[in-house]
């Protein structure tokens, strides 16, 4: 078989083909012999390495797209966590604002009524002094007149004079009571 | 004087090959023993052989060069580019649809008989150049290899029998398996015929379309044909171009397309 393939090959030359449909077994095996041949070489030097290349190549987009997307996801899912803290942040801060506001109105209610409260006292005690005042001169007053009353009596008793003189006598009394 | 001057080599070309006007452009098609038209080779080689051998050669410097730019760089440039685009090809568009699950191990055979053809073919239309995919012996070649490479894959994965029994469709009467054995058989033979008259014919067709329009000037005499000759014989060069893809493409989609059946029988 082997030395008839080789007789095959080494006659192919001799007889090219007279006609167009004539089949040359030398020139059929010699296909196929390159053909194989250039099949196991390009194997081992083009096809392997390069669908290699190929393959890792595509394997490394399609990570690539996967991490972008991923990191996309991320940096949206950071986004919503940061607007929902700052939104939880604002309406924190507008609750303390509030809490402070109510907390002042409070102390200024407190405040106002502690001061309506001493001015109140201030005042009551202001009138019971004022009382107390009007009361000792009252009392004063009092003693006063009976002492003119007495010394005007004693005068009167002293001159002992007509009605008429003792009228006198008491109206300028009272006179001069009024002058003072 | 120009008119003189292919009236001289028309006799001569007629004196040379006989009366009959063809038989000169059927030389030149034909396989022969000197290579180029030149250089007389020894009783081993024919042109063709030659030529196959060129094309191979070509390829192996050409593709490994490219593999080895792989190795720089992801990215692709310039030449390495340009194969990619093959090989990628015919990866996506024909050997994984035709295929399908498991292509991989069929791949570099594939890529393979797409390079070799469509190398083959080009340097057939280099001036002067002959086309081995022309001669019916080498598509003869390419389709054996193709067919036991077929058969070779249908037998591994479904197992020896399996293989033969997964032929026959499913649900037949006894008594029709006889014809339907005798027209499986005859139909796994035609694959390969089909394939290799197909490839053969295409490429012969296009050179024969041009050596006859060129020969017009020297059949009918004048050279006042040669504008018609040589703008058709233009445009046919343009078409053989094409059909140089096209060929490649379809010997290497129906050998896939081949070998998917034989693996995936239940379809």
């Amino acid at each position: 078989m082997f030395y008839k393939t080789l007789l095959l090959l080494s006659e192919s030359g001799t007889g090219p083909q007279s006609w167009l449909l004539d089949v040359n077994p030398g020139v059929l095996l010699w296909t196929i012999i390159i053909f194989i041949f250039l099949l196991l070489i390009l194997k081992k030097v083009a096809w392997k390495p390069i669908l290699t290349a190929l393959d890792e190549r595509e394997k490394f987009i399609r990570e690539s797209i996967q991490k972008a997307e991923d990191a996309q996801k991320q940096a949206e899912n950071m986004l919503k966590a940061n607007q929902e803290r700052l939104a939880k942040a604002e309406e924190e801060a507008q609750k303390i604002i509030g809490q402070g506001r109510e907390y002042a109105e409070k102390v200024k209610e407190q405040i106002l009524s502690e001061s309506k409260d001493e001015a109140r006292k201030m005042i009551s005690e202001a009138q019971i002094i004022i009382e107390r005042k009007n009361q000792e001169a009252f009392a004063k007053l009092k003693t006063e007149i009976a002492e003119i009353a007495v010394g005007a009596a004693e005068k009167i008793i002293r001159a002992e004079l007509s009605v008429e003189k003792q009228k006198v006598l008491v109206d300028s009394y009272i006179e001069e009571l009024n002058k003072n | 004087m120009a008119l003189a001057e292919v009236k001289e080599v028309a006799e001569h070309v007629a004196e040379k090959h006989g009366e009959s006007g063809g038989s000169w452009i059927i030389h030149h098609i034909l396989d022969s023993d000197t290579f180029f038209g030149l250089f007389p080779l020894p009783n081993y080689l024919t042109n063709h052989v030659m030529f196959m051998l060129i094309a191979s050669i070509l390829l192996i410097f050409a593709l490994s060069r490219a593999a080895s730019s792989y190795k720089k760089s992801f990215v692709p440039t310039g030449f390495t580019n340009l194969i990619e685009i093959f090989i990628v090809f015919i990866r996506d568009e024909v050997v994984k649809p035709t295929i399908g699950k498991g292509y991989e191990k069929f791949l570099p055979f594939l890529l393979t008989v797409f390079f070799f053809i469509l190398t083959i073919n080009f340097l057939g239309l280099i001036p002067n150049g002959s086309t081995a995919t022309g001669n019916i012996a080498v598509t003869s070649g390419l389709a054996l290899i193709s067919f036991f490479m077929t058969q070779a894959a249908g037998i591994k994965k479904n197992g020896f029998l399996g293989y033969f029994k997964g032929l026959i469709p499913h649900g037949i009467p006894a008594f029709v398996l006889p014809v339907m054995i005798v027209v499986e058989v005859l139909g796994l033979l035609t694959k390969p015929f089909a394939l290799a008259i197909r490839l053969f014919a295409n490429m012969t067709a296009g050179h024969v379309i041009i050596l006859s329009l060129i020969g017009l000037i020297f059949i009918l005499k004048t050279v006042l044909v040669s504008p018609v000759s040589v703008g058709f014989a233009l445009f046919i060069y343009f078409l053989e171009i094409l059909v140089a893809f096209i060929q490649a493409y379809i010997f290497t989609i129906l050998s896939s397309l081949f070998i998917g059946m034989a693996v995936h029988q239940e379809h």
